[in-house]
């Protein structure tokens, strides 16, 4: 019985000092502490605060809804006849937003909305401090959405050895000679124009047509463009505060 | 009058002393405790780092509601808070900070403050029996028996003092220390240390209220102001045993200017024993309860008893 202790009781006297030593260095030291709603965490850019719609992006597709896990996403539209532009022309159709929401009581955060999204309407934001007292508050419409989307930080730089944006490599190609005029004529001010605005009409004009040929030539452009899109959220940029003007406006 | 006068100037002052230097013992561990694991501690209450955080609990605990349990010994469960803060009132009374500044001077001071503080347990004890609570009664068994088995190094350490000095007042030992006695008398001040934060049931002896064990001991069933008093007990003795400690070990007011400014070495001193104390805490984990009386008979008692000898055999050498 006694046998075991003796060489633990030799051995507690330098564990006992060390004890008093690692507090003793960690009292000398500056604390870990950050007094958060006093002085903002530092938070990397792609934190996953809130979802934040840029609602000029959305053609209410309802992608976003349909991939949601939670089904948390809430979206009515109505489709608009934009009268021909051209005289004998046809009449175009697109859609127009009424309605976008998320239940942030029920996003598990996962974004597959953000990720899916063929013309990047939704960003994480860094956003997290919009706590509610009721849990039916949280449910946020398209206005509250867009007040976070001057939060969502610019994109990270590209690496250095990587390949041109899709958009960047297309607006730079030399036109092509004009061969099909009438082909061309739509696709050609495609490449040339930025393509976020180039793209917008484009996309209206789409919906028109059945959802089943839509879809498989859309994700590969998405695909590629997803690590290489500066033009898109440049679009947002303008209105893109910095991370100052970020913890500004939440105080 | 002027003697109805200067016994309610000594007492009111005793008593502002024992509601703010535990205080400021629990504001030091506090902050102590908290930069020694790399926080900040309190930093809100009263404006300037936390200073009242200790000063918002006390208004917190007045408000909470006062329970007494259904199956408690009513009369013992409420009394039982009173038993443990007052001894350490008393025992704050004679302990000297310099000759002049003192509550009572009482002749055999040394005996007296080891009598009243070994009264505090009985507190713990009435808790844990009048809670009707197992946990309770754990823990009350556990402080009693760490209670009875840490007293006897106690006495024997502050015996060896006392010898060394020739005295059993506090102020008569104080006078005799000599720079000498942080020598010779070290293996007693090692003693007395140990067995005093074992009285306290501080960590690493807090084995009577380990909270994974038995949730809170003996305070289980307190609420409100009377689990006020058993924490502030719990202070007012660190305060105790650390003056206890610089007057008998580290000669209390003797250093520079110790006519004018004695009182402020023991003070001083005494601060740093309670530093000492909050540090034991944070760095050490609790010992089992086997290990506990180990230490206390196999290493503190001999050695204590070792010390006894040494003072004896030197005090008649050297008369």
């Amino acid at each position: 019985m006694s046998e075991p202790r003796t060489p633990r009781s030799g051995g507690a006297l330098p564990g006992l000092l060390k004890g008093l030593a690692t507090t003793a260095r960690t009292l000398g030291r500056p604390t870990h502490t950050t007094e958060y709603p006093d002085a903002p965490p530092h938070l990397p850019p792609r934190s996953r605060g809130v979802i934040a719609l840029l609602e000029e992006n959305c053609t209410s597709c309802m992608l976003c809804a349909r991939e949601c896990p939670d089904w948390c996403i809430y979206i009515d539209s109505h489709k608009e006849t934009i009268p021909a532009s051209t005289p004998g022309g046809r009449e175009r159709q697109r859609n127009v937003l009424d309605r976008f929401a998320i239940d942030f009581s029920l996003c598990m955060y996962c974004g597959i909305c953000v990720e899916v999204c063929p013309f990047d309407a939704l960003h994480w934001s860094p956003e997290f401090e919009y706590s509610e007292l009721d849990i039916r508050d949280l449910l946020h419409e398209k206005d509250r959405l867009a007040q976070w989307m001057p939060t969502v930080p610019p994109p990270p730089a590209l690496d250095p050895a990587s390949a041109e944006p899709a958009e960047v490599a297309a607006a730079n190609k030399p036109p092509r000679p004009a061969r099909a005029a009438g082909a061309a004529t739509t696709a050609r001010p495609d490449r040339q124009e930025p393509p976020a605005r180039a793209e917008r009409p484009t996309r209206a004009e789409r919906p028109e047509r059945p959802a089943r040929a839509e879809r498989p030539p859309r994700p590969d452009p998405p695909a590629d463009s997803v690590p290489a899109e500066p033009p898109t959220p440049p679009s947002a940029t303008p209105e893109t505060g910095t991370p100052e003007t970020k913890s500004g406006e939440e105080a | 009058m002027t003697d109805a006068l200067e016994v309610t100037l000594r007492s009111v002052s005793v008593l502002a002393a024992f509601l703010v230097l535990p205080l400021l013992v629990g504001q030091a561990e506090h902050k102590v405790m908290a930069h020694m694991q790399g926080r900040l501690g309190p930093m809100y209450a009263g404006g300037f780092h936390g200073w009242a955080q200790l000063v918002a609990d006390g208004v917190k605990f007045v408000q909470k509601e006062d329970i007494t349990p259904a199956a408690a010994d009513r009369g013992v469960f409420r009394f039982a808070p009173a038993v443990a803060l007052v001894p350490y009132l008393v025992a704050m009374a004679v302990i000297p900070l310099s000759p002049d500044v003192v509550g009572a001077d009482v002749p055999a001071s040394a005996l007296f403050v080891l009598a009243t503080t070994a009264v505090g347990i009985l507190g713990t004890l009435m808790a844990g029996w009048a809670s009707a609570n197992k946990y309770s009664l754990l823990g009350a068994m556990r402080s009693a028996a760490q209670l009875l088995s840490y007293e006897l190094p106690l006495v024997l350490s502050v015996a060896s003092f006392c010898l060394a000095a020739g005295s059993l007042s506090l102020g008569g030992i104080a006078q005799a220390w000599s720079p000498w006695w942080l020598l010779w008398q070290l293996p007693g001040a090692l003693v007395f240390l140990v067995a005093a934060v074992a009285e306290l049931q501080r960590p690493p002896f807090d084995m009577p209220i380990a909270d994974a064990e038995i949730v809170f001991g003996a305070y289980t069933e307190y609420t409100g102001l009377r689990f006020a008093f058993f924490l502030l007990a719990e202070y007012a003795g660190i305060v105790v045993m650390s003056l206890l400690f610089a007057i008998l070990y580290l000669g209390g007011w003797q250093g520079p200017f110790s006519d004018q400014v004695g009182w402020l070495w023991t003070m001083l001193k005494g601060l740093v024993i309670a530093v000492v104390i909050i540090w034991m805490r944070v760095a050490w984990p609790r010992l089992r309860e086997d290990q506990l009386q180990h230490l206390a008979w196999i290493v503190l008692v001999p050695l204590a008893l070792a010390q006894l000898a040494l003072t004896g055999v030197w005090v008649v050498v050297s008369a």
